[in-house]
């Protein structure tokens, strides 16, 4: 059985839903301190939602100096599969394993409701399972969720095909107006150059349990169990 | 010797600044129609033990570098008193 770590950080406020939701696969999910320097073995690492050390300075800037990082660092440059959800993103660009960053959103406002996305890349450890244009509804709930980048590493992101999910209308149509938070491209996630760690700001946590009426992020979770990293990466 | 040292944080320029915006708005509506290029970022204020204040600048652009200041979307200014 795969084991997951799911990393909590003071302030962390979805560590149950990626938990819950990792478990819901047939893993054997457990917690991870970020003070702990070791991830007890783990196959897949989960940074979860929330709200970490207040976002204190910037959403993920104090995180990314936590104890556990380094053992996730070493974990994702040996193909260890990564995924950042909403802040566990932002802790993702902070530290350097995406390139990036997200901003303040366009509309001064925190944004929390359900969002249309299309998958763009199934080529990594966590979109495996879906065909590229599937289209998945699940929420967003972010204060800082802009994604902006220089002009060359977004280039470079859409040439490499690293956008995994993209906001899009709920009829899949090109988003209006950068609706969401005023994203570059409409970005919603990204990938590294291997597909091993993914980051996005719309929780697959919070659409995983068929109680709640809605699994279209479970193939986030699912997509883990059958990742198998090829050396030097995929593109 | 301890030097007070002012660090000045704002958005790149270039990138769209939503606060920046919404306080030029609000200082237009106020009759402050002269403002403009209005950035809104952060001032830290910190102390710096260190043999002169080149060395005092030195070590703040270092903690801007690595914490205080965001490399892809964020600018600093290091002032150092004294």
């Amino acid at each position: 059985m795969r084991k997951v770590a799911v990393v909590r950080f003071p302030g962390s406020n979805c560590d149950f839903d990626s938990l819950d939701s990792a478990r819901r696969v047939g893993t054997d999910a457990y917690f991870v301190w970020h003070r702990d320097t070791d991830l007890k073995g783990a196959d897949v690492v989960l940074l979860p939602g929330g709200f970490s050390y207040g976002d204190y300075l910037r959403s993920g800037a104090i995180a990314r100096f936590s104890p556990i990082m380094p053992a996730v660092q070493r974990f994702a440059q040996d193909g260890g599969p990564v995924l950042g959800i909403c802040n566990g993103f932002q802790i993702l660009c902070e530290a350097g394993m995406l390139p990036g960053a997200l901003m303040r959103n366009a509309q001064l406002s925190f944004v929390g409701r359900p969002v249309a996305l299309r998958v763009e890349q199934t080529d990594t450890a966590f979109t495996n399972q879906y065909r590229q244009g599937d289209l998945l509804r699940m929420p967003v709930a972010h204060g800082e969720g802009r994604f902006a980048a220089d002009e060359a590493t977004l280039r470079r992101l859409e040439a490499e095909g690293r956008v995994v999910v993209r906001y899009v209308e709920l009829d899949g149509t090109p988003l209006k107006n950068g609706a969401i938070n005023g994203s570059l491209n409409d970005i919603a996630g990204i990938a590294n150059a291997e597909g091993n760690v993914v980051g996005l700001m719309p929780h697959p946590d919070r659409a995983a349990d068929p109680a709640l009426g809605n699994t279209d992020g479970l193939g986030f979770f699912s997509s883990m169990l059958s990742w198998a990293p090829v050396k030097g990466g995929v593109r | 010797m301890h030097y007070k040292v002012h660090v000045r944080i704002v958005p790149r320029a270039g990138l769209l600044d939503p606060q920046g915006q919404a306080v030029e708005h609000a200082l237009t509506a106020l009759g402050f129609r002269e403002a403009g290029e209005v950035r809104v970022g952060k001032a830290i204020e910190l102390t710096i033990e260190a043999k002169s204040a080149d060395d005092a600048s030195g070590r703040a652009r270092a903690m801007c570098d690595k914490l205080l200041a965001n490399p892809v979307t964020e600018d600093y200014l290091v002032e150092v008193e004294g």
